[in-house]
């Protein structure tokens, strides 16, 4: 162990990225990551706490100074193999978790200077050992011959699925959509995780022995019920919180008046940005509004800017230090050029004859007391009415919990939301043998988040599948 | 991957007819529901109804006419090719229930949403009566099914050259007139056809279905896409539907919303005909 004074003192290593002018008008992802250089360099930083508090801000509980000593040692592939003891997809962690309200936030270092780059680290372990060529699959026990079915691929579901399988557990998931990944496939965009990223995670998985069947609505094709009549011994359902919200306000279903879900659902998803060597659509606006401070709203505004505009705004009801979204993506939106409008709220959408939008009516804000979420209150102020010219507008307020599967289960606990009633240590629900995590138990939160509940959820299930003998 | 087993063309060829193997969503699938398509990998999502469903053979039968780059890839489709992704069956199956008199009304393409819909009201114990309609004699389709699901069948054509000269609504005026007994209405067509069915009926106060055809994308309720407004509130017809009560729905903000990508739709379909050497 090198003594505290010999410790050279290294700046946190910033992530090389593409320039804002140029990256606001293509869909290439922004930050390069790092080069071995600058990973090592990096990774010195960590002062490898006997007792890490890092590791209790992961919700997967990543054994981050082991891995971060093994890059600092120059072993990345050996680094990688770390990470993956507790976390199935590294590559999309390490660029979509909010790494500076979880690990990141409890580094010691971070006290007097900048906690160490986890996120970036372990972002550049996973793509250092994919660039190789050669992902090392862990070692898969003999068949439990128990069967798991996990509804949804997305976080929680991929993280469940990866879990089992090393137990030794056959799982299969179903999705909806014609892709795995759920939300890291349909809500965000290219720009912020390549979904050949995503394709090369899922691909792991799939070596490992998960099996994913494509276009199965469950609820419709089959239900829950019919999958334990096919002979799963247990079910996993990780379907987020698919249900968009709107502001029922008049004019709302204009044209040119998306859902954050159509419209990243069309452009990352569908490709349209793509259009038209790709045939889905988008409405392609000069003039955009995008509702709301969250990630998702982030992701919106960016995509209208590379898809053209020349205008796009970031509406949201409060100030800026309430704003939802990671500071580093509200960094990144501010650089390429999305305009911010804080206490402002649409209060109606104008449109014209053909039906489409062309301007919004606001009222202006101001902050009261808190409220129960702890944010002071947004009020609006009375008479203080503008309206602004728009011609395409995304509403990206939040999400709900989608009954479609919910629905069709019987006797299974719901609260008044419509979200599953589950325990959060290990996501049972009110039915024996059904489980459930991330977005659908909790209502919208993060990829981590669902990782984690997946996580558990595993730990649970393979308990019970143990337990039944 | 689905396989295609069967390919018709109908109604002067601009109808075309598959069968195509889906013994999951055979089995499944009840009158009114629907399916979500994606022909290809560059292709879009798109919503088709079931003209029917063969639950011992697990064959699914799609009815669609090329409107626009979609269709018209889909029909370079052959007996034997595959179609990349169905998913199904989705929205909420009709509502049946022994009525009395009921009256299908179907128009163009509409009759392949309709037919599914006259059996099975048909075989609930109803006295049906189905009027269908097409521009002209040509593009009629389904007649010979329609008359068999039916205990009375009458025909209109635009221009008279079958059936009666006028439109369905004109036939379905004279039917309630009538028989005064009529219990329900189902409507299905062109939108501007189910604003005038309901437009006819509403004087007499008869509750009248119809199927939309709203844009949509993921078709599980999680995009928003398709909504609707129905009774002054906002309704997904991909969830919620696809049928609703046609005298509360607003067809004219239907039509504009239906209407949102011409533009791009054009431009999507020139290009194939482009490619296509046509």
């Amino acid at each position: 162990m090198a003594k505290k004074e010999k410790r050279e003192k290294i700046p946190r290593q910033p992530m090389p990225e593409q320039d804002p002018k140029e990256r606001s008008k293509n869909f290439n992802e922004v930050p390069y990551g790092y080069t071995p250089e600058l990973a090592q360099r990096e990774a010195k930083r960590c002062l490898q706490c006997k007792k890490p508090k890092c590791i209790e801000g992961c919700p997967v509980g990543v054994k981050i100074p082991e891995f971060i000593n093994l890059v600092a040692e120059g072993d990345f592939l050996g680094a990688a193999k770390k990470v993956k003891e507790d976390n199935s997809l590294p590559a999309i962690c390490g660029r979509v978790c909010p790494q500076e309200t979880q690990c990141e936030a409890l580094c010691v270092l971070g006290k007097k200077e900048e906690p160490v780059a986890i996120g970036r680290l372990e972002r550049f372990v996973a793509d250092y050992e994919r660039a190789q060529g050669i992902v090392e699959l862990p070692e898969i026990p003999p068949s439990t011959g128990k069967r798991v079915a996990a509804v949804g691929s997305g976080p929680a579901g991929l993280t469940l699925a990866g879990d089992l399988v090393k137990w030794g557990h056959q799982v299969t998931i179903f999705e909806a959509l014609h892709k795995p990944g759920g939300v890291l496939v349909y809500g965000i965009p290219e720009f912020r995780l390549p979904k050949a990223i995503v394709e090369a995670e899922v691909d792991y998985l799939k070596r490992m022995g998960v099996e994913i069947k494509y276009n199965y609505v469950i609820g419709k094709i089959l239900t829950v019920d019919e999958l334990f009549e096919m002979g799963y011994d247990a079910v996993f359902l990780g379907v987020g919180a698919g249900l968009p919200v709107f502001m029922n306000i008049p004019g709302e279903n204009l044209c040119g008046i998306y859902s954050a879900n159509e419209y990243l659902t069309r452009s990352n998803l569908m490709k349209a940005y793509l259009f038209p060597e790709y045939d889905t659509p988008i409405a392609k606006g000069r003039n955009v509004a995008v509702i709301g401070g969250g990630n998702v709203a982030m992701d919106s505004a960016r995509t209208a800017l590379r898809l053209g505009a020349d205008n796009v705004y970031i509406v949201y009801r409060r100030s800026k230090t309430e704003l939802p979204a990671r500071a580093e993506e509200v960094h990144h939106a501010e650089e390429e050029g999305v305009q911010f409008k804080f206490l402002t709220n649409p209060v109606r959408f104008i449109g014209n004859e053909d039906g489409w939008v062309v301007g919004m009516e606001c009222i202006q804000m101001e902050l009261g007391e808190p409220d129960d979420s702890g944010r002071r209150r947004p009020v609006p102020i009375e008479g203080s009415n503008f309206t602004m010219d728009m011609d395409l507008v995304v509403i990206a307020v939040g999400t709900g919990a989608n009954p479609v599967i919910t629905s069709t289960i019987p006797n299974l606990e719901l609260n008044k939301w419509g979200y599953i009633v589950a325990d959060p240590e290990t996501g049972k629900t009110s039915r024996e043998g059904i489980y459930a995590g991330g977005d659908i138990v909790t209502g919208s939160a993060t990829v981590i988040l669902a990782m984690g509940a997946g996580r558990n959820s595993s730990k649970a299930i393979h308990e019970y599948l143990m337990s039944k003998g | 991957m689905f396989k295609i087993l069967d390919k018709r063309e109908m109604a002067d060829n601009t109808v075309c007819h598959f069968k195509i193997e889906a013994p999951l969503i055979a089995k499944k699938a009840k009158p009114g529901q629907f399916v979500v398509l994606r022909p290809n990998e560059t292709g879009e999502r798109i919503p088709l109804t079931m003209a029917s469903t063969d639950q011992e053979r697990g064959t699914i039968d799609i009815i669609f006419q090329v409107v626009g780059k979609t269709t018209a890839l889909l029909r370079t489709f052959n007996k034997g090719d595959y179609i990349l992704d169905i998913i199904g069956p989705l929205g909420r199956p009709t509502h049946l229930e022994k009525l009395g008199t009921v009256i299908c009304v179907g128009g163009g393409t509409g009759i392949a949403v309709l037919y599914p819909i006259t059996k099975a009201l048909k075989e609930t114990g109803n006295h049906v009566i189905s009027i269908i309609g097409a521009r002209t004699k040509d593009l009629l389709i389904l007649e010979e099914e329609m008359r068999n699901a039916s205990d009375e069948l009458f025909i209109t054509t635009d221009d008279g050259s079958y059936g009666r000269h006028g439109f369905v609504t004109d036939a379905l005026k004279d039917l309630i007139e009538e028989r005064k007994d009529v219990k329900l209405v189902v409507g299905i067509g062109p939108v501007l056809m189910m604003k005038f069915v309901c437009k006819t009926t509403e004087p007499y106060g008869v509750k009248t279905m119809v199927s939309l055809n709203a844009i949509m994308v993921d078709a599980t309720g999680m995009c928003g896409a398709c909504r609707v407004t129905v009774g002054g509130k906002t309704r997904f017809c991909c969830v919620d539907g696809p049928e609703f009560d046609g005298h509360q729905v607003d067809f004219d903000e239907l039509m504009k919303r239906q209407a949102a990508y011409l533009k791009q739709e054009r431009q999507s379909y020139d290009l194939f005909l482009e490619e296509h050497g046509q």
